[in-house]
């Protein structure tokens, strides 16, 4: 059960609900705070406890609402909103009745744990929509603070939170009364601390007065006594002092040594689960800004990597590198590295020197090596080969990493690899295991990326009409090969070629279109909104996808997408669904990566510029040289991927059904 | 990493007379005492190559190399030592060895090169271009001191320069014309040309003699051209012409190359090699090929890949080829390059071995180096040279700039300059050396004075 699912379902009938006539009145049981207001509160949540998501607002029966907030004293009511005087006219104001059937049906979403209604209303009119999102999104925090008192929040997002706590202290009573399911649980746990605690403050000092005295008094016996006797007093005097002292005393002596012990235990409980933990989890990406854990894996590197010295600020926590310095080092190495395959080192240099480049490239190459190493490959006596081999491939790929950051794509090929390797059946042998595996890396290959490839043109080609003027950036593998099956078909259409420095990836793509006699502009990003008028279509390639529909690209495809937006003209993203990934993006500084600074210090042909970067390591002069960028999802009109062409909200749905998939096939 | 190492260590080389002799042949040549061919087996044990061939020319000096080998690195490495006949040259070599080579690919490393460029380097552009060939490539060594080395040795050297084409990115050879033929006019294949768009030529590179080939390219060109007798004269250029239409099988898919071309889309083996070739930055080759005339085709490219590895100038790379060069490199090993010789210098930068005895006042300058067992008597000066072991050195005796091997007599008031002595000559009293080669066991009667002459004993 997704939730997001559901919000999606419920936002329309949200907004359908929002012109409901008698909201003011509706308006007005939701603003009392005292405590009588909450009898209707428990009304109407149970109901729509008991009712499947789709069918909660409870605004879908207005006339019942109404009737029960017509039982709601008014007397209390405090909310003072700027825009209130519209509330008494109920025929008007959409906007506000919205903000209120968004608090009210919230309680529903809070005992469903669902995503925030926001999201949907996000989608609303352009108009209101900010303001709006504003004021919800305020009440949907408070309320979640508050959590069992849904409808006292006030709609004006003015509930403050000293309100909420002086509510929570009077409230208990109403609320066990009134047996509200979910929320009453949350109660109890909140009363509890809250008695007990101030019980333990008001008898510590007390406690520890008469303990002090009582020690004392204790000495002065064992003075007077001396000798075994002593203690014994001792014992009865510290005996006599505990009574007197009561329970909270206990407590106190007991609090330091059941709490270390308690400690202790979960140290000794939780340590385990924690690496287990661990274990399950991938492997947090490095921070390179943490400058003992890069310490840490220089060490452990193969290839010998400078740290960058003038690195931009916000992006420290990327890999930055030495450029031109990596690259002979791992060459004069070649001899010296005995575990890696020679493919693998191969591989490892072509990303490394830039030979290979695009993610199904990188990923078609990574996956042909390891099948040579799987190949070559022999279990070492006395180990198991789905152990070790994990361990190989581990060893291969840290090595493709330092050579170059993995894209999303490739880290979803080696989880595919790994899932393969650990499924082996023991009972095969060495010899069948490796051609398995060799054969289970050919089909994803072929079925991931070349079949999925062709099926994507197929759908693509669909949306290419006469007369078109289709826009692309860059040199997507996939776009050109929707633009070279279109041209096959026939179909009259005009390519705009977007690109950008300084890899000028546009060029091969202008070159292999023109030579077939598809009409071509070229230009640079810098003209897009200029050649964005005569654009119809807008095919872009990507990178990786994310669950939040975020497309994660070569850098420029967001302005490129924003600005296609701006014009209307619709975007499609061309992408495998293996490039699609769970976790959710929502700027392009998380996970990047950085190019070579030097890039685009340099303008080739340019001495007059160039001579302005000579000292590359001025103190104040940074370059930032991006490699992707993250588009959102709001830019985008549609993705074309094997599945279908899907919008961007049904990403997670792909990544739902089809990611096991991508493990099992 | 699936390479074979194959030295080439040559015979009696015809150049190096008369330092070359019966008992020394060229890879025994001392350079700081020791033999040349130890310091290319050094730096391949350094990287981790311990299985080598190395080929030398005529039984009897395989016999002395492999003597020599067996007792320096009993342990340490693992040498073949093949003798093959005299004057094959290095394509003949390799022919006759063929039968021993397996791996993928094999490195060939002449036994005369001094350097220090590891030669993964070269494997690895190797491996990175999926190359037919890669040359190293370093800068030409600055020739002669200015002190000594006569303008007409200078001359020479410079004939034996290349004449290199390379593209643009420095990556790809275009053009090798041995230095005999620059006098000629320079020959640049239109074909080539047309592809690159643009070449460097370039006068100041110098092959350094370290080759990584493509094993079943290399049998094949051998095979196929019996005529081919050098590497560097014959097949590097052979290959480099032919780069951009190739007639050699290099996998198995260029085998099938009988017009597929229409179900080269349903092949997968091709779309993705093709998605490989669109992906990566296509270096002229391909380009060459999609601008064909036959349109978009699919059909397999006919070409291959000639790289090379240019040794940056803080490497030191120089190969012991002539008299020049060797006196060269042992000043160099001695001086500017001593991280190759293996010996730690004294204070005064120079090596003086415990059992070296000198006479008083005598002194030994800095970059010198003295062997064991030697003995020099009074008032005596050496500069930058290097003198070998048991050698007896009379009094008043100057060594500039020179070479002394070992078991030499040289009498009293001797002056030696930019010269080199072999080993067992004696040198009689107040003779006076510049520019001159003596050859072993040769010797020099008293006051004789030469100037620029080689002296070695007529051979019977």
């Amino acid at each position: 059960m997704d939730p997001r699912r559901y919000s999606r379902v419920i936002d329309p009938k949200v907004r359908q609900v929002g012109f409901c006539p008698r909201s003011g009145q509706v308006q007005n049981q939701s603003g009392p705070t005292g405590p009588s207001t909450s009898p209707p509160v428990s009304d109407i949540s149970p109901s729509s406890n008991s009712l499947s998501p789709v069918m909660i607002p409870p605004p879908r029966h207005p006339s019942d609402a109404a009737s029960r907030a017509v039982n709601v004293p008014a007397a209390a009511t405090t909310p003072l909103r700027p825009r209130r005087p519209s509330f008494d006219d109920p025929n008007n104001n959409s906007s506000s009745t919205e903000q209120l059937v968004v608090s009210s049906y919230n309680p529903d979403e809070s005992v469903l744990g669902t995503s925030p209604p926001f999201s949907g209303i996000g989608d609303d009119r352009d108009g209101d929509a900010e303001s709006e999102f504003s004021d919800n999104s305020v009440n949907w925090i408070r309320q979640n603070d508050s959590g069992r008192f849904p409808l006292s929040l006030a709609p004006d997002g003015r509930f403050d939170s000293a309100a909420a706590k002086e509510k929570q202290s009077k409230k208990p009573q109403v609320g066990s009364r009134k047996e509200r399911g979910g929320g009453q649980t949350a109660e109890v746990r909140n009363d509890l601390p809250s008695e007990s605690k101030p019980l333990k403050e008001k008898t510590s000092k007390a406690a520890r007065r008469a303990l002090q005295e009582a020690q004392r008094a204790v000495k002065a016996a064992a003075k007077a006594a001396g000798g075994n006797k002593s203690k014994a007093a001792s014992l009865s005097a510290h005996e006599q002092t505990d009574k007197a002292v009561k329970l909270p005393l206990q407590r106190k002596d007991d609090g330091p040594v059941t709490s270390s012990a308690a400690v202790s235990e979960r140290r000794g409980g939780e340590r385990p689960p924690e690496k287990d933990r661990k274990k399950d989890a991938p492997a947090p990406r490095m921070q390179f800004d943490d400058k003992n854990r890069v310490e840490k894996a220089k060490k452990r590197s193969v290839v010998k990597q400078t740290e960058a010295r003038n690195r931009v600020e916000l992006f420290r926590h990327l890999p930055q590198y030495e450029h031109g310095t990596q690259l002979p080092d791992l060459e004069s190495k070649f001899f010296q590295l005995d575990p890696m395959h020679p493919s693998i080192y191969k591989v490892g240099l072509q990303y490394l020197a830039g030979d290979i480049r695009g993610g199904n490239a990188r990923c078609v190459a990574m996956l042909q090596a390891f099948s040579e190493a799987i190949k070559d490959y022999s279990t070492p006596p006395e180990k198991t080969l789905t152990r070790d081999l994990t361990a190989k491939v581990n060893n291969f790929v840290s090595f493709l990493i330092e050579c170059r950051p993995l894209s999303i794509s490739m880290g979803n090929a080696i989880r595919f690899l790994k899932s393969r390797i650990a499924k082996l059946p023991i009972t095969l042998s060495e010899a069948e295991a490796k051609s398995s595996l060799c054969s289970d890396i050919e089909r994803f290959i072929n079925e991931k990326i070349v079949i999925a490839e062709k099926v994507i043109v197929e759908h693509a080609v669909t949306k290419i009409q006469d007369g078109d003027v289709l826009l692309t950036y860059g040199s997507s593998a996939v776009v050109e090969m929707v633009i070279l099956h279109a041209h096959k078909l026939g179909k009259q259409f005009r390519v705009v070629i977007v690109d950008s420095r300084p890899r000028f990836e546009g060029q091969a793509l202008l070159r292999k279109l023109v030579k077939i006699g598809v009409s071509c502009t070229y230009t640079h990003i810098n003209a897009v909104s200029y050649i964005m008028r005569e654009v119809t279509r807008v095919f872009l390639g990507a990178a990786s996808v994310f669950s939040n529909g975020t497309v994660y690209s070569r850098v420029g495809t967001a302005c490129v997408a924003m600005v296609a937006h701006a014009f209307h003209v619709p975007v499609l993203v061309c992408c495998e669904a293996y490039k699609f990934h769970e976790r959710v993006l929502l700027d392009s500084i998380c996970s990047n990566e950085l190019g070579d600074p030097d890039a685009i210090s340099k303008v080739p042909g340019r001495m007059d510029i160039n001579s302005l970067h000579d000292g590359t390591n001025k103190e104040n002069l940074q370059h930032l040289n991006l490699m992707y960028d993250a588009t959102p999802p709001d830019y985008i009109s549609m993705i074309v991927t094997e599945y279908g062409m899907i919008p961007t909200t049904s990403v997670p749905v792909i990544v739902r059904e089809y990611g096991r998939e991508h493990l099992l096939i | 990493m699936d390479f074979q190492v194959v030295v080439l260590a040559g015979g009696f080389s015809k150049t190096l007379v008369p330092l070359v002799s019966k008992e020394v042949p060229k890879a025994l040549l001392p350079v700081a005492n020791r033999p040349v061919l130890s310091y290319v087996l050094e730096l391949l044990e350094q990287n981790n190559l311990k299985d080598l061939i190395v080929v030398v020319e005529s039984e009897s000096a395989a016999l002395l190399i492999g003597g020599w080998i067996s007792s320096a690195y009993v342990d340490r490495l693992h040498v073949e030592v093949a003798a093959v006949p005299e004057e094959i040259g290095t394509a003949g070599a390799l022919r006759a060895i063929d039968h021993h080579l397996t791996a993928s690919d094999i490195l060939v490393v002449s036994g005369d090169l001094v350097c220090d460029v590891p030669p993964g380097v070269v494997a690895a552009t190797h491996r990175r271009h999926d190359a037919v060939v890669t040359a190293m490539l370093c800068s030409n060594p600055v020739s002669g001191s200015t002190e000594s080395g006569s303008s007409g040795v200078k001359d020479k050297a410079k004939k034996r320069y290349n004449i290199i084409g390379l593209d643009p990115t420095k990556q790809f050879l275009l053009h090798v014309a041995a230095g005999v033929e620059v006098e000629k006019d320079v020959r640049v294949q239109k074909s080539i040309l047309r592809a690159v768009g643009q070449m460097d030529i370039r006068a100041d590179l110098m092959d350094a003699h370290m080759y990584a080939f493509k094993r079943s390219v290399l049998q094949e060109v051998l095979n196929q051209k019996e005529a081919f007798q050098s590497l560097r004269r014959d097949v590097l250029p052979y290959l480099v012409r032919s780069q951009l239409r190739s007639e050699l099988l290099l996998n198995g898919v260029q085998s099938e190359e009988n017009g597929n071309d229409k179900d080269a889309s349903q092949n997968p083996k091709i779309v993705l090699s093709q998605l490989l070739a669109n992906a990566s930055t296509p270096s002229f080759h391909e380009l060459q090929h999609a601008l064909g005339p036959n349109g978009f085709s699919l059909s397999p490219r006919k070409t291959h890949k000639c790289c090379v590895y240019i040794a940056s100038n803080s490497n030191y790379c120089v190969r012991l080829n002539t008299i020049q060069a060797f006196s060269d490199i042992n000043r160099d090993v001695i001086g500017d390059a001593s991280h190759l010789s293996g010996y730690s210098f004294s204070a005064q930068n120079n090596i003086i071995d415990p059992s070296a005895v000198l006479g008083s006042k005598t002194t030994v300058g800095p970059q010198c180096m003295l062997g064991e067992g030697s003995q020099m008597g009074d008032k005596c000066s050496v500069k930058k040279s290097v003198i070998g072991r048991h050698c007896r050195i009379g009094s008043n005796v100057k060594i500039v700039n020179s070479i002394v091997m070992n078991h030499v007599t040289i009498g009293d008031g001797c002056s030696i300059q930019g010269s080199v002595v072999c080993s067992n000559v004696q040198l009689l009293e107040r003779v006076v050396l510049k520019d001159c080669q003596v050859g072993a066991g040769f010797v020099v009667i008293a006051g004789s004075e030469h100037k620029g002459e080689s002296l070695a004993k007529k051979e019977k």
